[in-house]
């Protein structure tokens, strides 16, 4: 009876790994084209709330940011859990809002300061009354064009 | 002095690990959301000693919505749910039937569209208290926002077959001035219920 007999154990062959780079690299690209850098490290909680009708906002370079929110916990000690303001890197006071504004827009090209956009990004759960004082001093600042920062929901009917 | 020195291949091994940190330091800076939200464009504001000028408007042209700080409506003086407000928005924008309670129609001539009725001075007023929560509001706001979106693309489906959104710039315009977003966002005021 012919027998065919293994005398040695067969050797795996060792994975190939050379196109790992390749594989990674692609990636790489990937991630670079669908994400955007962060506009700041968030100090207030904001879960914003959700729309159907919302639009991409256009010409980020011209978008100036309002977080409206709870104080993350690290923070609670100092500022307290009430509903804060968080301009740029930092907690404010709404009475900054406008002069805030008012310097972010002169920072700006000239041509450009007509189509400076304020974006209000504010937690679900914020009573309107804030809202509306941060409304109302950017309307004292001239900064009229706003958007309601919101998630895109599907419509449930 | 004879053989040509051969170039040695790049060791391209750590390739690997030089595109991983990469990645790595991509996914930690950066963030998957993109911005969106919901357009508005602020009043001018009033300056110290300017008083309002009456506004001459006809009460049938006014859509009065209010929010409580319960996140209730009140849709031209009765409680409705937000669900149904879409469908009275658009009626009373459209003003399908020219009934009397709702805002006048005038006749305007209109390019690409030629003379068409239109409900021309009509304003939604929109209307809330200091505790209302953000997210009613922006549903309320989503709420109008879609009912103008509706009209504008029952209209361009009649007269051009195609959605709003996929017409051509002139189009829009034209649809747009048959349906112009006038969403009106009144100073706040405390609508009783629950202040504390």
């Amino acid at each position: 009876m012919a027998q065919i007999r293994k005398d040695k154990e067969r050797e795996t062959p060792a994975l190939a790994t050379s196109s790992l780079p390749d594989i990674i690299f692609m990636f790489l690209f990937f991630f670079m084209a669908v994400t955007t850098m962060k506009e700041v490290t968030f100090k207030v909680r904001v879960s914003p709330p959700y729309a159907s009708e919302v639009q991409k906002l256009e010409n980020k370079s011209l978008t100036r940011y309002v977080y409206v929110g709870k104080p993350m916990q690290q923070y609670t000690k100092q500022f307290g859990s009430e509903t804060r303001i968080q301009l740029g890197d930092a907690f404010a006071d709404i009475s900054e809002l406008e002069s805030f504004i008012v310097s972010e827009r002169s920072a700006m090209n000239e041509n450009d300061q007509s189509m400076m956009t304020v974006s209000i990004k504010a937690d679900k759960d914020t009573k309107m009354g804030i809202v509306n004082d941060i409304k109302q001093s950017l309307r004292r600042a001239y900064a009229l064009k706003i958007v309601y920062t919101a998630n895109k929901t599907t419509v449930a009917e | 002095m004879g053989k040509k020195r051969k170039i040695g291949e790049i060791n391209s091994s750590s390739m690997a690990d030089i595109a991983f940190l990469l990645l790595i330091f991509f996914l930690v800076t950066t963030s998957m959301s993109t911005s969106t939200g919901l357009s508005r464009r602020l009043p001018q504001p009033l300056l110290k000693d300017q008083v309002i000028p009456p506004v001459d408007i006809n009460k049938r042209n006014i859509f009065v919505v209010k929010i409580n700080s319960q996140n209730q409506l009140l849709v031209q003086g009765e409680e409705l749910s937000v669900k149904d407000l879409r469908a009275r928005a658009k009626e009373f924008i459209q003003n399908p039937n020219n009934e009397e309670k709702l805002p006048v129609k005038t006749k305007v001539n209109i390019p690409l569209l030629g003379e068409m009725e239109i409900t021309k001075d009509h304003v939604v007023s929109l209307q809330n208290d200091v505790d209302t929560q953000y997210q009613a509001y922006i549903e309320v706001q989503n709420e109008l926002v879609a009912a103008y979106n509706e009209l504008r693309d029952e209209l361009s489906k009649e007269k051009f077959g195609k959605n709003f959104a996929d017409l051509d710039e002139e189009q829009q315009d034209a649809i747009q001035s048959v349906y112009p977003q006038k969403i009106s966002e009144a100073e706040p005021k405390n609508y009783g219920g629950g202040k504390k």
